[in-house]
């Protein structure tokens, strides 16, 4: 189980193990379900595993936290939310967690990520991601950060986008041909 | 694609990207169930979150998995000058392993999502677009997750 206030750190957290049929679920899934009566039903003729299993094996990578979370993925920009920023905080080594917890406790905050510094082009290390309704509205949320953490003292940048010029989900796995294409290409 | 500001959707868009941003009905029918807790038919459901998505409001009706936990990933950035921003920008989007690649206000202006299956992969990419781009890539791993990942609370008014 996750802990919800405990960070994720790369590489010492509790390994997942996946089986081979747990990767063809993922590969199955990362894209999205389809939108049908029965879309655990599709997915497991796709994969070759009955629906039961892909609804058990689905709960099971929640329950150990794979899957963070599934349901309806917003486009921030499409729904409005027109301005986004990677706000960009250059944190003492020791006070990170501190910062970081509180950094990613607000729901405006959409990721909170410590990454390291490459000194000399880069010196920060904690980077969050804010979207708002227009600039105005994200760098006033900046100002709500700087205060109800305590980050006066915090050197920070932030980095609006410009241009978009690509934004879909992670694939992980590359997707298998499912069988009706298998058997209308053989 | 036709984007609509999110003022104009309907009662029902609403109240699908209120309420299961975060947790699907695990059954084997969850759209009939979704349809159910908000008092609709299941192809209204099905219609409109085929809509969502057709528009790009939504992205897809799927898992957000944990950072690291089935493959690896990288944030890195480029950066470009100015005048070879697209065609750099364009060397970068050609990789089948970056899903999000975004200019931004900074020197540094190009910065790119990288995910593959592991390591190795990502490095193979970051070092084929840094060879083919002629430009140095900084690469910066996430090393800890601090957000509790709860969905986005979409401001009505």
């Amino acid at each position: 189980m996750e802990l919800r206030n405990a960070p994720t750190h790369a590489g010492c957290g509790i390994p997942t193990l996946l089986d081979e049929a747990d990767r063809r679920l993922v590969a199955a899934i990362q894209e999205g379900l389809p939108l049908v009566h029965r879309p655990y039903a599709v997915i497991a003729e796709r994969i070759g595993l009955s629906e039961p299993e892909v609804i058990r094996r689905i709960a099971q990578l929640q329950a150990v936290g794979t899957v963070r979370r599934m349901g309806v993925i917003v486009r921030h920009h499409e729904l409005g939310y027109r301005a986004n920023a990677m706000v960009v905080w250059d944190i003492p080594d020791a006070e990170v967690d501190s910062f970081g917890a509180c950094l990613g406790s607000f729901d405006f905050v959409t990721l909170c990520y410590r990454r390291p510094r490459r000194l000399p082009e880069w010196r920060y290390n904690l980077f969050t991601m804010i979207h708002g309704r227009d600039r105005t509205a994200v760098l006033s949320r900046v100002e709500e950060l700087v205060e109800r953490c305590g980050l006066q003292a915090i050197p920070h940048e932030v980095l609006f986008s410009r241009r978009r010029f690509k934004q879909r989900g992670a694939r992980y796995r590359r997707q298998l041909p499912s069988p009706a294409a298998a058997m209308v290409a053989g | 694609m036709n984007p609509r500001p999110q003022t104009t959707l309907s009662d029902l868009e609403r109240a699908l990207l209120d309420r299961f941003q975060q947790q699907l009905p695990l059954s084997p029918t969850p759209f009939a169930d979704m349809a159910k807790q908000l008092g609709t038919d299941e192809e209204t459901v099905m219609q409109t979150l085929a809509r969502l998505q057709a528009e790009g409001a939504i992205s897809r009706v799927g898992p957000v998995f944990r950072p690291h936990s089935i493959g690896a990933s990288t944030l890195a950035a480029i950066a470009v000058p100015p005048e070879r921003l697209e065609e750099v920008a364009e060397i970068v989007n050609s990789f089948d392993e970056v899903n999000h690649n975004y200019e931004r206000e900074h020197q540094l202006n190009l910065w790119f999502v990288v995910t593959a299956e592991d390591g190795v992969a990502v490095q193979r990419v970051l070092h084929a677009i840094s060879e083919r781009a002629g430009l140095p890539v900084l690469d910066l791993p996430m090393l800890a997750d601090f957000h509790i990942n709860l969905g986005f609370s979409l401001q009505w008014n």
